[in-house]
């Protein structure tokens, strides 16, 4: 073993030292393989956990908070619903079909592991500026792997979003989200139980791929690692559609003791952590490994993130019958060890023992950072910026029409109509709207679901981004019916080792556990994906939030197009002089500036129950969350969507590019039948949300007055722009 | 009407089509495993979408091959009604049953999309509840749906009127434009010789209910029902 | 043994769109000469036995029964004798 090999498999000198405390040895090369990818931050959270600790988990509806592969809340009728979102960042930035590809596979095997039937899929996508050729060879690389695995396997994929950003350039952000449903009684954990009991390994053969992907995942990108191109996996998902059908079917037996994926770090992590878990030990002999190739050494077997395996640990006595389910799904299960009561992880070479560490060594004992945290330097200059002194427009319908057309607001159409949203048949609200929404057969309830993050917010103001993210996130599902329940994280960020990466992370996490808090959406589940740098310079902080929430009942599924004339339009919340951090901002001024747009929880929790509650008394016809682009986007959308017009007044005594494009948050656009306009005026009194009757639907063109100008634009032109924008791109 | 659906690894629209005859239809229904040898007695047999054998070599090519497809043949030949549902299509053109093909679509992508079709043929066993030139919403999802045929045979479909689908517009017309896929003809379902065997593209089993936002798939499982009932199944 | 290599394409009737959008690829890098691109694929089989006439027949056999679609696809074989 070279001296310095603690170096080469990522670990610090003092991280080595500790290892020989705790071994009371030196480890062997296996060993210090196994502590790198297990001390990993991709494996060990040791730079985040302790902030993370800030997140609430509990309700009383959360079946499992954050620790397992998936977090699980109760729907009712003895249901749950299992999900959590992961990144696949780095993979995907280098091999974008297969990165993507196996980012979809493995998120779903975290769910069906829990033993539910994953019954959707969502992702969330960051690219650079869609006009370069890189970000259009990423952009529909990462498409159409997720596509490639996700229609394959059957799992309908009903919602994401797309942000195009500078910052992504070469670090380009995937996160892929899994829904899955259960019976409460299938509920299905990582624990390795039961000293004795047999270790499976299932599914697919063990090759030489992704050998340190977790360590990679955990280092910055740079032009050496583009040269390295280390082993990205290749995903089959044939196979991942047999092994979850498999594992599914073999759950039910109930002689499953405890089912883990092999993700990141392969057999080291999945064994260890279900061992750690149980408090128990688990031995296993590596050269009982099916191999897909010769002549591989332990350290390999024990490193590979071949995709499509999982460890199950089945009741002694039952190996026969958990064999014969798996030889129907023509896949492999073979076992290769046992699980023990020392506490130990034992690898075998056949007689010989390679490696041998306390299992929580690698798991608990791992150290945790508290990295320093400094405000960056960018950001008084940025929020102090004068946007006072910007001109106002000549022609605010051409810049609703330029806004409409920037790919981040446009339609993603070009994007979902490339994946199955339909499979599955229970799609009640398919991509396009503010979340999808699948109804439950057999009941008449559905679920609702989205994924959201906006990183100019937390960029320009962390805490106040983060907050933004929970709420806004929690605003779609309320728009389309539902109650929100739980959410669980994709925390992006760059190098945790510099202080004002790590001030923003905290700063974050703060903001978004304040809003879980206020909203009552605790933290079930999710992933940190740090290092999101290239040649040092770190993306745009991007914490995503995926959010499930329950449809009581299939006649509150709201969408968000206007859907007949004369129907009164309603905005509830306020519009405030904030230009700050808005796309408008952006797109027209090429500025990055101001500040963050104020959220007040109170007031957003006031706008989503009343919201909710109309709904749910049938009064509302159409919802829709102002976000980006603000509330001339927001109306566009609904006009767009709906093929309807609108004519709409907007007094606001404020600078009209501020009333049209300011995004100004907790607002919410609802049409209402004309005929109930009492009834609902007198419920918002009730409910003392602040709201601004603006109009009414109808004609074929999007007609708004202010004092003093006007926007008068035909749907049919806004359509055109809106959905024809990336298309035209990709097409270069 | 006993109804069976044809289950390969790798088949996922088999539960959205035992759903359709179980609740919607309220029909016997069984699943029946592609190693058996056995349909069970079945009036019908559905081969739902999906990738069978993850697709790999062709679109249907492994999935034909599959020991229950020799049972399936035989059913189909004696005129036993066989539905093929985009994956299924793909399967029933492999394994001879229809002609033609079904190659990668003209954008090289996935597309899920809802799709207009027109009814070109209402005297089937799958269509009697449709007008003649109906026009009818039914999405798709494929990857490799455009119907491709050598100049004969598309002859003879047309003159033997066994194209039962096109993609049209909303005024029924038939268009390049309104061709999603690059199909020949902007065929999108065709009939055998003896009109017992289907194959389409289109899902009708994923617009069978008003919640998913159309019904006009039901038709095809009810005309099975009613030709069944008026006088076929005794 | 014998190694058959199999080259399977598109017949020439048959509409190639993979081939087609290669095609137009190559010209928009400046490949101006690009007369024509047909995509297909390529398989490589193992097979027991020595004799090489048989071991044609066989190869053919499974072209016609899997490997190729007769409806759209041609195809040429290759057939290498190989050391055990």
């Amino acid at each position: 073993m070279k001296e310095d090999f603690w170096k080469e498999v990522g670990l610090s000198e003092s991280e080595y030292e500790l290892i020989k405390e705790i071994l009371q040895r030196e480890p062997n090369e296996v060993e210090l393989g196994m502590f790198g990818v297990m001390w990993s931050e991709h494996c060990s959270y040791k730079n985040s956990r302790n902030v993370l600790k800030q997140f609430p988990t509990e309700a009383p509806w959360v079946l499992q908070g954050p620790g397992e592969n998936a977090g699980v809340i109760d729907i009712g009728d003895g249901q749950a619903v299992a999900f959590k979102i992961e990144s696949h960042n780095h993979p995907s930035a280098i091999e974008p079909y297969q990165g993507a590809a196996t980012g979809v596979g493995g998120i779903i095997r975290d769910i069906f592991t829990m033993g539910a039937r994953p019954i959707a899929s969502l992702n969330s996508l960051r690219f650079g500026s869609l006009k370069s050729k890189k970000t259009q060879y990423l952009f529909s690389g990462v498409v159409s792997g997720i596509a490639g695995y996700g229609n394959r396997i059957g799992v309908p994929t009903v919602a994401g979003e797309v942000y195009f950003h500078p910052s992504y350039e070469d670090n380009c952000l995937v996160n892929a989200m899994s829904v899955g449903l259960m019976n409460h009684e299938e509920l299905a954990k990582g624990f390795a139980s039961g000293p004795g009991n047999p270790v499976f390994v299932v599914g697919a053969r063990t090759g030489r791929d992704g050998i340190h992907g977790a360590t990679f995942a955990s280092e910055e990108l740079s032009e050496a690692t583009e040269e390295k191109r280390p082993a990205v996996q290749a995903g089959d998902p044939f196979m991942e559609k047999l092994l979850m059908e498999a594992c599914l079917e073999v759950i039910k037996t109930g002689y499953v003791v405890g089912m883990q994926d092999m993700g990141a770090a392969g057999i080291t992590s999945s064994a260890c952590e279900m061992a750690s878990r149980a408090g128990t030990g688990i031995e296993i002999d590596v050269a009982k490994v099916p191999c897909r190739e010769e002549g591989m050494s332990a350290y390999e077997i024990l490193l590979s993130e071949s995709q499509e395996r999982m460890l199950i640990v089945v009741q002694k006595g039952k190996e026969k019958e958990v064999q014969d389910i798996f030889t129907k799904w023509d896949l492999e299960a073979t076992v290769i060890g046992q699980v023990t009561a020392d506490g130990q992880m034992t690898i075998r070479e056949g007689k010989e023992i390679v490696a041998q560490i306390p299992a929580k060594a690698l798991t608990e004992l791992c150290p945790r950072y508290d990295r320093e945290a400094k405000e960056p330097e960018y950001l008084a200059q940025a929020q102090g910026y004068d946007l006072a002194s910007l001109p106002e427009m000549e022609d605010y319908g051409k810049v609703l029409v330029t806004l409409l057309g920037t790919p981040t607001i446009a339609s993603k159409e070009w994007v979902y109509s490339q994946f199955d949203y339909m499979v599955g048949t229970n799609t009640v609200v398919p991509p396009g709207s503010d979340a999808a929404v699948l109804r439950i057969k057999g009941y008449n309830k559905g679920i609702a679901m989205k994924v959201d993050g906006n990183s100019r917010y937390v960029y320009l103001d962390p805490y106040r981004g983060g907050q933004i993210a929970v709420a806004e996130a929690a605003r779609n599902i309320i728009c389309t019916g539902g109650k929100p329940l739980a959410i669980t994280d994709c925390l992006n960020f760059g190098n945790p080792e510099k202080p004002e990466i790590f001030w923003q992370f905290k700063q974050a996490v703060a903001g978004m556990s304040e809003a879980c808090r206020v909203l009552g959406t605790p933290v079930v589940g999710g992933n940190v994906s740090l290092y999101n740098e290239t040649n040092g310079e770190a993306i745009y902080p991007t914490p995503i939030v995926g959010i499930v929430g329950l449809v009581e009942d299939l006649a509150h599924v709201t969408t968000l197009g206007f859907k007949q004339e004369e129907d009164i339009i309603i905005l509830l919340g306020i519009t405030k002089d904030e230009l700050g951090a808005s796309t408008y901002l952006s797109v027209i001024h090429g500025l990055e500036a101001g500040k963050t747009p104020e959220i007040d929880l109170e007031l957003e929790k006031q706008v989503q129950q009343a919201t909710l509650e109309l709904i749910k008394m049938g009064l509302v016809v159409s919802a829709h969350d102002c976000s980006e682009g603000g509330l001339a986007v927001a109306l566009a959308e609904c006009c767009i969507q709906g093929k309807i017009g609108a004519d709409v007044a907007l007094t606001e005594n404020i600078r009209p590019s501020s009333i049209l494009f300011g995004e100004s948050q907790s607002r919410i656009i609802i049409s209402i039948n004309k005929s109930k306009i009492d009834l609902v005026l007198q419920q918002l009194k009730k409910f003392q949300v602040p709201y601004k009757v603006l109009g009414s639907v109808g004609g074929d063109s999007l007609n708004i007055a202010g004092s003093g100008w006007k926007v008068n634009v035909d749907v049919a032109e806004m359509e055109e722009k809106y959905r024809e924008a990336i298309a035209c791109l990709m097409k270069g | 009407m006993k109804f069976g659906v044809v289950v390969f690894p790798g088949s996922s629209c088999e539960a959205d089509c035992y759903y359709i005859i179980d609740q919607i239809l309220q029909e016997p229904v069984s699943y029946l495993w592609h190693a058996e040898q056995d349909l069970r007695g079945v009036d019908c047999l559905i081969i739902p979408g999906g990738y069978a054998y993850g697709n790999y070599l062709r679109a249907g090519a492994i999935a034909s091959n599959s020991p229950i497809m020799e049972k399936v043949i035989a059913f189909g030949k004696k005129g036993g009604l066989i539905l093929g549902i985009c994956n299924g299509f793909q399967i029933l053109t492999e394994a001879g049953l229809l002609p033609g093909a079904l190659i990668k679509n003209r954008s090289l992508r996935f597309q899920c999309e809802n799709t207009l079709l027109r009814v070109e043929q209402t005297n089937t066993p799958f269509t009697s509840t449709y007008t003649q030139h109906e026009v009818i919403k039914i999405p798709i999802a494929h990857e490799e749906g455009a119907y491709v045929a050598d100049k004969e045979t598309l002859e003879r479909l047309e003159k033997e009127g066994r194209i039962v689908f096109r993609y049209c517009n909303e005024q029924g017309e038939i268009t390049p434009e309104t061709n999603p896929n690059g199909a020949l003809n902007n065929i999108a379902g065709i009939i055998n010789e003896q009109g017992n065997i289907l194959g389409m593209m289109p899902h009708p089993e994923r617009c069978a209910e008003a919640i998913l936002g159309g019904e006009d798939g039901e038709r095809i499982f009810s005309s099975l029902l009613a030709w069944w009932q008026g006088g076929a199944g005794r | 043994m014998f190694k058959a290599i199999i080259t399977i394409t598109f017949k020439k009737s048959i509409l190639d769109p993979q081939g087609n959008a290669v095609h137009k690829a190559l010209k928009s890098l400046g490949y101006e000469d690009v007369e024509d691109v047909r995509m297909g694929k390529h398989v490589e089989i193992l097979l027991r036995g020595d004799e090489p006439q048989e071991a044609e027949t066989k190869i053919k056999e499974m072209c016609s029964n899997l490997l190729v679609n007769p409806v759209i696809e041609e195809y040429q074989v290759e057939l290498v004798e190989v050391e055990v």
